[in-house]
């Protein structure tokens, strides 16, 4: 080890230098565009867009996809994809409110088992792809559908309440305001990120994640147990997902079985917009923390503008394909050089 | 027209030659690839071009195709100023190359790869399958070649793919000059000579190949005059009768190289730390068994597809097996994952080292790092980044691997380093036990001789050693005993005084039961 490295900054290096520089640029491009894009919004509409409340209000409809997103980021690194986070997160809320509301469980116990059953959904996707091979869009999408199905057979097909007067805590955990002023699913959401950010860039965990996204034979003839870790990250996006499906329950006050299906697009939306490639190997938490922003700031921008919920994903759409054409472009002029 | 100012400017150009390459230069941002680079390729003649991994070979073949543009210089074809933008047009002025990686569409068929892009049609647009296969067929017997037109490439042995894409590359009736980038990388012995038929059926007096490879003793055979370059730069051209190879390895390095050494000793005396017995799979192996001891480096020698790599495979779990007895100092084991086989301290290095080997979009000190992770850097199960950069840098040290930094990406290495990086992997993890697959391959001379140095003292310090090599010479130089195989069985193990190429190629050749049973007693 040479003298003049400064320990914590090799350690930052390696922590987040698992593309390289390229990747630090990407979440560079995707920052400077989130400021654009809130710099134009803020000009459009000055008295309304840069509010304080408006921008709790972009952090808060941030958080169920961000939750999402941040779950999804680690098994797009493996190079896999998990389409059933969507529908996963309604089925997950539907369990928490049978748990909570139906059975009567301890508002504490229930959240846990909301998150255990959420990590149980990712586990089978993640033995469905590892032990007996189905590619992982494959897995994801049958689950997708299962949890679809099975949150309309558990409820019944009708929302399930949570009763304001009886579960007050409940609902305290996405709208109450531990620190004044921001709602608490923003701070979840940002504790939500640090963990994934610890996970992917701390641990054994990440590690092999980017190792088996880069080449999952190479890892698995080093003597890693690569079909163990990609279950476990499945069954961490699952967690991710159980947690999504608290959140947005509690907000709504509701279990809402019959929403849901389109989250998990938006989601990976938010993770391909924050530089992660979807061939693997490659993919940061803070470049899918800053994609779930752009997605939030679009919406509630477009919506502050009246335009039609329609065109919002129009626009929505250009800009991931503009995101990737110049993520694109890039990587070619690097090859080339 | 700047081409054919320089040629009247220099005068050098010479209309006698087929190809001609003269001052070319390309640099990259940082690096001069090509300076003043020089290649004659005469009439009728096959032109051997040597150089170290990095010398500038596979720039120039680029900038020959038109896939990089040059900064200067000329290139003529046959009098004619070159001057192509693509592998299509250079391909269309008469100039074909085969390159290393195969560039086949492994779905299609043999004659669909053949055709692929000039296939017979109707009206512009039904392809006529039967007149490919026609064609296909009457172009394979020419060239004395037995493959099934119809036969999915991704079927066909890597040998018979180099073969179509070689008939692919004839095909072309306007190709004048062939250049073939190490096209018996991955072929045996048998093959390299069917393949040597083939240039020499090719070769007319309008007609001429440029033979790109590491392999010494092929372009002794093959090659009537050898260019050498060395970093960037042209450095000599010989008539190949009248040079050594130690002449030619020596210019390509810079030093001499003694390509006569021998491994020393007998390490059979020593304990037996492997023992495998009974090992068959569905598909190859039969029976296979045989010891390895502390300190030994035990050859695996034999054709392609003799099982050599499906035996390692087994061993470290990658492949199911039907039965198999492994006994590991002294211990029965049962090895069903790469994972428990490197917790038994056996490490597996793959022939194909970018596919199985490394994680090329990662940093070298990950690759180091990664089979040690769990154990060695660790804490409460948080990474010890520090702990990995360190582990990494003294590996880099040890081995002396070639880079400028560990964090650099792996992919950026040399073969031969990315081939260290490798080894250092398994020494972190401390295993008693390598098994190397075609240790060298892709690996240019002089990084070769460090491997080769390597190995050997990993071996006297108590190492145990299993290498398959296609390259007789490797095992002859680095083996104590050799382990030959053919069709998935044992046909004999032999001690290094009765390894030579000759016994070494009959075993692997022909299998002669009484022998091979009476050869393995006496060999265990």
């Amino acid at each position: 080890m040479s003298t003049k490295t400064n320990p914590p900054a090799a350690v930052l290096a390696v922590a987040e230098k698992t593309g390289g520089w390229r990747e630090r640029v990407q979440q560079l491009f995707a920052l400077a565009g989130l400021v654009l894009i809130f710099i134009v919004f803020s000009i459009a509409r000055p008295q309304i867009f840069p509010s304080w409340s408006n921008v709790t209000a972009i952090l808060f409809s941030a958080t169920v996809v961000g939750l999402l997103a941040l779950g999804v980021t680690l098994v797009i690194i493996t190079s896999g994809i998990d389409l059933s986070v969507g529908t996963g997160m309604t089925l997950t809320a539907v369990m928490a409110a049978t748990f909570i509301v139906n059975w009567h469980i301890p508002i504490w116990l229930g959240v846990i088992m909301t998150l255990l059953f959420g990590a149980l959904i990712g586990l089978i996707n993640g033995v469905n792809v590892a032990v007996f091979g189905l590619p992982p869009f494959i897995a994801t999408l049958a689950m997708m559908l299962v949890a679809q199905g099975l949150a309309l057979v558990i409820s019944n097909a009708a929302p399930i309440y949570f009763d304001p007067e009886n579960f007050s805590a409940y609902l305290w955990l996405s709208t109450g305001k531990l620190v004044p002023g921001l709602p608490n699913a923003v701070l979840v959401f940002a504790l939500a990120a640090v963990v994934a950010f610890i996970l992917l860039n701390k641990t054994l965990l990440g590690r092999y994640d980017i190792s088996i996204g880069s080449n999952e034979e190479a890892t698995a003839l080093s003597g890693i147990n690569t079909k163990k870790w990609t279950m476990i990250i499945y069954a961490v996006a699952g967690l991710f997902t159980g947690l999504a499906g608290v959140m947005i329950s509690a907000r709504l006050g509701s279990a809402q079985p019959s929403t849901g299906a389109g989250y998990e697009l938006q989601a990976i939306a938010a993770v391909v917009i924050g530089g992660t490639s979807l061939s693997g190997g490659k993919g940061t938490i803070v470049g899918t923390v800053i994609g779930a922003l752009i997605i939030a700031v679009i919406n509630n921008g477009l919506q502050i503008m009246s335009v039609r919920q329609e065109w919002q994903n129009v626009i929505l759409g250009l800009v991931i394909l503009v995101v990737v054409f110049i993520d694109q472009f890039r990587a070619r002029q690097a090859a080339t050089t | 027209m700047t081409t054919t100012e320089t040629a009247a400017a220099t005068g050098a150009h010479n209309a006698e030659l087929l190809l001609q390459v003269e001052g070319v230069e390309k640099s990259f941002p940082g690096v001069k690839a090509l300076e003043d680079m020089r290649l004659d390729l005469r009439r009728g003649e096959v032109l051997g071009l040597v150089g170290e991994n990095g010398a500038g070979k596979s720039t120039l073949m680029k900038l020959l195709t038109g896939i990089y543009t040059r900064e200067a210089g000329d290139f003529w074809l046959d009098g004619q100023p070159l001057q192509v933008t693509s592998p299509k047009e250079a391909q269309e002025a008469g100039l074909a190359i085969i390159h290393q990686e195969l560039n086949l569409v492994p779905h299609l068929t043999v004659a669909e790869n053949i055709w692929l892009g000039r296939e017979p049609v109707t009206g512009g647009f039904f392809t006529q399958p039967g007149a490919q296969v026609q064609k296909t067929r009457e172009l394979l017997s020419q060239l004395g070649m037995h493959i099934d037109a119809k036969a999915p490439v991704s079927s066909l042995p890597v040998a018979k793919q180099q073969m179509v894409e070689i008939a692919k590359a004839l095909s072309f009736s306007s190709t004048k000059v062939l250049i073939m980038d190490e096209p018996t990388a991955a072929l045996n012995e048998a093959e390299v000579d069917q393949l040597h038929e083939l240039i020499r059926r090719f070769i007319t007096p309008q007609t001429g190949v440029v033979y790109i490879s590491h392999r010494m003793a092929e372009l002794k055979r093959i090659a009537d005059r050898i260019t050498v370059i060395r970093d960037g730069h042209y450095i000599d051209t010989m008539p190949m009768a009248e040079t050594s190879l130690d002449q030619v390895i020596s210019k390509m390095v810079g030093r001499s190289i003694n390509t006569e050494a021998r491994p020393e000793g007998v390490r059979d005396d020593r304990p037996i730390v492997l023992s495998v017995s009974d090992l068959s799979t569905k598909a190859l192996l039969q029976d296979v068994a045989f010891d390895l001891h502390r300190g030994e480096v035990l050859g695996f020698a034999g054709l392609m597809g003799a099982g050599r790599t499906e035996v390692a495979r087994a061993i470290v779990g990658a492949d199911p097996v039907t039965s198999a007895d492994v006994i590991l100092n002294g211990n029965r084991v049962t090895i069903s994952n790469p994972a428990q086989a490197a917790h038994h301290g056996i490490g597996y290095l793959s022939e194909d080292r970018k596919r199985m080997g490394l994680m090329l979009s990662l940093p070298v000190s990950h690759n180091i790092a990664v089979s040690s992770l769990s154990e060695r850097f660790t804490r409460f199960g948080f990474l010890r980044n520090k702990a990995i950069i360190e582990a990494a840098e003294a590996a880099r040290k040890l081995l002396s691997i070639k880079t400028p930094d560990v964090n650099q990406l792996v992919k950026y290495l040399s073969g031969g380093n990315q081939q260290k990086a490798i080894i250092a992997r398994w020494l972190v993890k401390d295993c008693d036990i390598l098994i190397f697959d075609e240790p060298t391959r892709g690996i240019d001379v002089g990084a070769k001789e460090e491997i080769y140095q390597l190995l050997n003292k990993l071996a006297s310090q108590g190492k145990s050693i299993i290498m398959i090599s296609s390259e007789l010479p490797e095992i002859l130089r680095m083996s104590h005993r050799v382990v030959v195989m053919a069709d998935g069985r044992i046909t004999g193990i032999l001690s290094a005084a009765e390894a030579t190429q000759e016994t070494i190629m009959r075993l692997a050749t022909h299998r002669d039961d009484a022998v091979t049973t009476k050869t393995e007693k006496a060999g265990i």
